[in-house]
């Protein structure tokens, strides 16, 4: 389990990288948290001419709240997000998730933009943007742009970055006092990826919902919205929520497409009981 | 995690001035260690060692119709690269069979795949470069023109006349297979009041070690001798192969085994790629390396357990247990593995069934077939989790069937613990066993009333936990009768070599091998004991066929029982050589004299005499000064081997409590406890680790680990992602409890303690299990490992 060869390149600045992918483009990948990249790679699942570490570059990895939106760098760490009081306070959503990625080690090392740009379908956090409807600050040696969460996750490990591209922040709307969130997961042991996953948020108006987003993991290609059940669930059925669910996930080792149907209905009602709490 | 240190006052004859035993002394490695100063076979580096990687075949099943390796040797970085022919001249080939295990038979096996490649991840070809990355990027630029072959995976349809036989000279597929018929079995379920059915099946797994397979082979060409630095549990065995298959003389070959990360019966085999690359060092004339990478050893380590058992038990109105009938088929992969054979694991199911009970109708069948998967061979607690399971998986249906307390029903059929000398159905002889006793001291443990009225009462609020028992018994301290007798070159010896140096302190030599279980501080404290040194004050050697004493190594719960009976004795004979020595200069008589905390005393009032600094100093410097024709002896070596009794069966019980989320089928564990019996315990600490370490292992089968295989032979999760070790958030406390009943066979009484919790684990949760379900009117489950989608299946909800 050795890598294939390839040239490594440590950069300082954004800057550099983005000249280096304009040059490379497909034939290289940016080394961040490499939690998921270093794996592939021994296992000669993939083998980029050029790595681009970006772990040098300088102000990618600040956690701040700037207006309505709480700015999370590309490359904060996940255990730097997980201790962050500004996430806790803006971003509950995604002080749920945390605890659930990995393990403390993989915490450490794996950052947040990496997971957003990696796109494992069966991975937290870009089930979290998507379920409450962030978006992500792209970067590029033309310019930057801004792409929304719905807009993002386009496929199997695909995105709306092009290869000449790279992701600097993930931008969150700010949680306030109506905001509700619910997170649970099944995972045979703490710390996989989940067999079934479900992020959501939603605004509390009166006793029931609006504005309800449903984001699945690990039941397709991608995380998934699930809008007609957002729609029952806004309307304070639960029962049509869950019969209204309309994924169409595979088999994979751990469970197959008819379990993980069975086990999204089980989430989706604990997940609405999470929203429906009243908080103090 | 709490530890009960429940163990017991230690016993007289053992209760020296300074005795160790029975006290949870520190390993001696425990700072090296965890300091990064192991030596593992992964750190060794000699001077123009090269490494290896091999291309591994990608069918189960195909005919090597050419390899072509000419890119691949143009490589940077790389020295050779060789294919099984060239291989085969080398090294003869090994075929997997024993006498004892009648009609036994296999199909020569070669280091390399020569003409045809029988399971998916079998070695083909050799890349020998100075790295092993560059060994790897050459491996990709070798060429094999493979043809696929039809793939025979599923042991169901192995023997039947259209499928085809995997070794043509064999003449069918059968490896092979043992009946057993004792008593009056269809009588006895004629007369039953309730006779239970069911089938088990239990999932192929694997031990993953901590540390990979490692090998370090290094011919020497001017000595003509061959050192291996071999991660591995048994170095005389290993010694004895390498030379014999290189048509060497074993004193020809020298066998080093320094620090083993884990082994659990995975490093106690002949391995291709291990042989092969101690070939490769004999043909290319300098050391080559080969470590397994994870990949590797998933379809490398011999794999274990892939059982299905049809099973049946009759019990009587009154509890009492009438009769056991099994029939396990078996699929162990393409070869027999060498030396030990795959046919043990079966074989032990037949002997164990139905083992702690007083039932005296027994009939067993067992057919043991090859396939195209990786091998099977054994793993720790060979077939016991699998009997285990069995025997109180039905224990369990019955008493549910009759409608009695399953732990009552124990009680009515175990053993009585007075009963002893005695045997079981298939003719395992009992010295000494205490079923009642560790059952009674686990229902107090446990709090058993109090637990079925908590479980009555969270029913009621829909939540669903249950109980399940495990009664066992194990093997331990094979004798001869194991392997010796079978015609394998294994030695149920051990021996040790115990010094002092010239300042009083010990060095031992031991047979025995260190894998992480703590055998270093077992055989210290035997010495430290039996010598009456402090324990800091003896040095333990292990794992060189050099210089330690011929042995067996670590296997079958060995180690301590064995070895540490030989350290024993060897620290007593010793004694006895110093204390010729100090009387002589004391002019006393030895007999009146004792060594105590480093010291020689008179033995009646304890008063220091001399202290062993002053008696080395003047026995190696000053012999001047003893008298004419005293010969001070200051090295003695003792070996013991277990003779009164074929096996020192240890037995116990062990319980899990558990709740089942019936809505998504996942179980959590709330507590598991194990009492065993083990004889005299050496480490109360370590007998603790190894009951918890095993009872992992055994949960890990009932609920995780699986080798999951396609139709083709294809291993489908075979990575440290999808295959599930269990992990340490999922693990329940483990509470241990023990009962003493040592054997008479040694002087120290201790059996073995290293595969109790393997053996009872799997079998009390799938009981905990079916107990949770039970009012839901679930079909019992029997299929481990025991995942959401089966608990779901079996309530109807999936």
């Amino acid at each position: 389990m050795k890598p294939a060869p390839f040239a490594y390149k440590k950069v300082r600045t954004l800057k550099e990288a983005v000249a280096l992918l304009a040059k490379h483009k497909d034939n290289a990948r940016l080394l961040a948290g490499g939690q998921s990249l270093i794996a592939t790679l021994n296992m000669r699942l993939s083998a980029p001419a050029l790595l681009i570490d970006i772990n040098g570059i300088r102000g990618l990895d600040g956690i701040t709240k700037k207006g309505k939106f709480v700015e999370v760098g590309a490359l904060a760490r996940h255990a730097q997000v997980e201790r962050s009081d500004v996430i806790a306070r803006y971003a509950p959503l995604i002080a749920l998730a945390m605890p659930h990625i990995g393990h403390p080690a993989i915490r450490n090392r794996g950052s947040f933009g990496g997971s957003i740009a990696f796109a494992d379908p069966a991975a937290e956090l870009p089930a979290c943007l998507l379920a409450l409807g962030g978006e992500v600050d792209i970067a590029s040696a033309k310019g930057k742009r801004k792409v929304k969460a719905d807009a993002f996750f386009k496929g199997l490990f695909e995105t709306a970055l092009r290869p000449h591209e790279l992701v600097t922040a993930i931008r969150i709307p700010v949680a306030d006092k109506n905001t509700r969130v619910g997170f649970a997961e099944l995972a045979r042991r703490h710390g996989d990826y989940a067999m079934v996953g479900l992020a959501a948020s939603a605004r509390a108006n009166g006793k029931g919902l609006t504005d309800v987003r449903l984001a699945y993991f690990g039941v397709g290609d991608t995380p998934i919205r699930v809008k007609t059940a957002e729609a029952a669930l806004a309307d304070g059925n639960i029962d049509a929520a869950v019969s209204a669910l309309d994924l169409e996930p595979h088999d994979d080792v751990q469970a197959t497409a008819k379990l993980k149907k069975h086990l999204a209905g089980v989430l989706l009602r604990r997940v609405a009981a999470q929203l429906l709490e009243t908080r103090p | 995690m709490k530890i009960t240190d429940d163990s017991p006052p230690v016993l007289t004859a053992l209760d020296r001035p300074n005795s160790y035993i029975g006290r949870s002394v520190p390993r001696p490695n425990l700072q090296r260690l965890t300091q990064g100063r192991g030596l593992y076979v992964s750190d060794v580096t000699l001077p123009r060692m090269a490494h290896v990687a091999y291309v591994r075949s990608p069918h189960a099943h195909a005919r090597i119709v050419n390899i072509v390796t000419e890119a691949a040797k143009k490589t940077p970085g790389v020295i050779a690269a060789v294919i099984g022919a060239e291989l085969a001249k080398v090294m003869t080939p090994w075929v997997g069979v024993l006498t004892h295990l009648k009609g036994l038979k296999s199909a020569p096996q070669a280091p390399l795949a020569v003409e045809r490649a029988c399971w998916q991840g079998e070695a083909v070809c050799a890349v020998v470069a100075r790295t092993r990355a560059e060994a790897e990027d050459a491996c990709e630029l070798v060429e094999v023109r493979y043809e696929e072959l039809p793939a025979v995976t599923d042991p169901e349809i192995a023997l039947d006349a259209k499928t085809p036989v995997i070794h043509a000279s064999l003449g069918d597929n059968l490896c092979f297979e043992r009946k057993l018929d004792v008593g009056a079995v269809d009588k006895a379920f004629a007369e039953s009041d309730a006779v239970v059915e069911a089938t088990f099946r239990f999932g192929r797994h694997t031990g993953v070690t901590t540390e990979p397979r490692a090998v370090v082979a290094d011919w020497n060409e001017g000595e003509q001798r061959m050192t291996v630095y071999h991660g591995t549990q048994a170095p005389h065995m290993m010694q004895n192969l390498f030379a014999k298959h290189l048509g060497i003389a074993e004193h020809q070959v020298r066998v080093l085994t320094k620090d083993v990360g884990g082994s659990f019966g995975i490093k106690v085999h002949t391995y291709a790629d291990e042989m092969a690359t101690v070939a490769l060092s004999k043909l290319l004339k300098r050391p080559v390396k080969f470590v397994a990478d994870r990949i590797e050893s998933f379809v490398t380590d011999i794999h274990a357990r892939d059982h299905r058992i049809k099973a049946k038990i009759g019990v009587s109105k009154d509890g009492t247990i009438t009769a056991f009938e099994i029939d396990d088929l078996t699929g162990i992969g393409p070869y027999s593995v060498y030396p030990r054979t795959s046919g043990i694991e079966a074989n032990q199911i037949v002997n164990l069934v139905g083992g702690p009970y007083n039932c005296p109708n027994y009939r067993a069948q067992a057919r043991v077939v090859f396939q195209n998967k990786n091998v099977m061979c054994q793993y720790r607690a060979v077939g016991h989790p699998i009997a285990v399971a069995v025997t109180e998986g039905l224990v369990d249906l019955a008493a549910a069937k009759i409608g009695m307390d399953p732990l009552e029903l124990r009680r009515r059929n175990l053993i009585p613990d007075d009963a002893y000398p005695t045997q079981s159905a298939s003719g395992l002889k009992f010295e000494l066993l205490s079923h009642h006793e560790a059952l009674a001291h686990l229902d107090s443990m446990m709090n058993y009333a109090g637990l079925r009225a908590e479980q009555q009462k969270l029913r009621g609020k829909g939540v669903y936990r249950g109980i399940g028992f495990a009664s066992f018994i194990e093997v331990t301290n094979p004798s001869a009768a194991f392997y010796g007798v079978g015609g394998a070159r294994i030695t149920a010896m051990d021996g040790a070599t115990v010094k002092l140096d010239a300042q009083g302190a010990i060095i031992v030599h031991t047979g025995v091998t260190e894998q992480g279980q703590g055998a270093e501080a077992v055989v210290a404290q035997c010495v430290a004991s039996s010598f009456g040194v402090r324990v800091e004050k003896v040095r333990v050697i292990t794992g060189d066929t050099d210089n330690t004493p011929y042995g067996g190594g670590t296997w079958a719960s060995r180690a301590a029982g064995i070895g540490g009976e030989a350290a024993w004795q060897a620290g007593k004979a010793l004694r006895a050589n110093v204390l010729a020595v100090a009387a002589s200069i004391l002019q006393a008589k030895p007999d009146d004299l004792d060594i105590r905390n480093g010291l020689v005393v008179d033995k009646d009032k304890g008063t220091e005499r001399l202290p062993l600094d002053e008696l080395a100093r003047i026995a190696y410097f000053r012999p001047d000064t003893l008298p004419p024709g005293f010969q001070a002896e200051l090295m003695a070596t003792r070996h013991y081997v277990p003779r009164a009794w074929p096996f020192a069966f240890t037995n116990g019980i062990q319980g899990s409590y558990l709740e089942v989320d019936i809505e998504t089928g996942f179980v959590k564990l709330l507590k598991h406890w194990c009492v065993e019996d083990c004889g005299t315990i050496i480490n109360p600490q370590l007998v603790d680790e190894q009951i918890r370490g095993g009872v992992v292992q055994g949960i890990g089968a009932a609920l995780f680990e699986h080798c999951l295989y396609d139709e083709r032979g294809q291993l489908l999760n075979g990575n440290m992602a999808d295959y599930l070790v269990p992990m340490a958030v999922e693990m329940p406390d483990i509470e241990c409890g023990h009962v003493v009943s040592p054997t008479a066979d040694s002087e120290l009484g201790a059996k073995g303690a290293g595969e109790a919790g393997t053996a009872g684990a799997p079998g009390s949760v799938m009981n905990a299990i079916n107990d949770a379900l039970r009012p839901l009117g679930a079909q019992p489950l029997t299929d481990m490992p025991f995942t959401p989608d089966k608990i779901l299946r079996a309530l109807g909800k999936v």
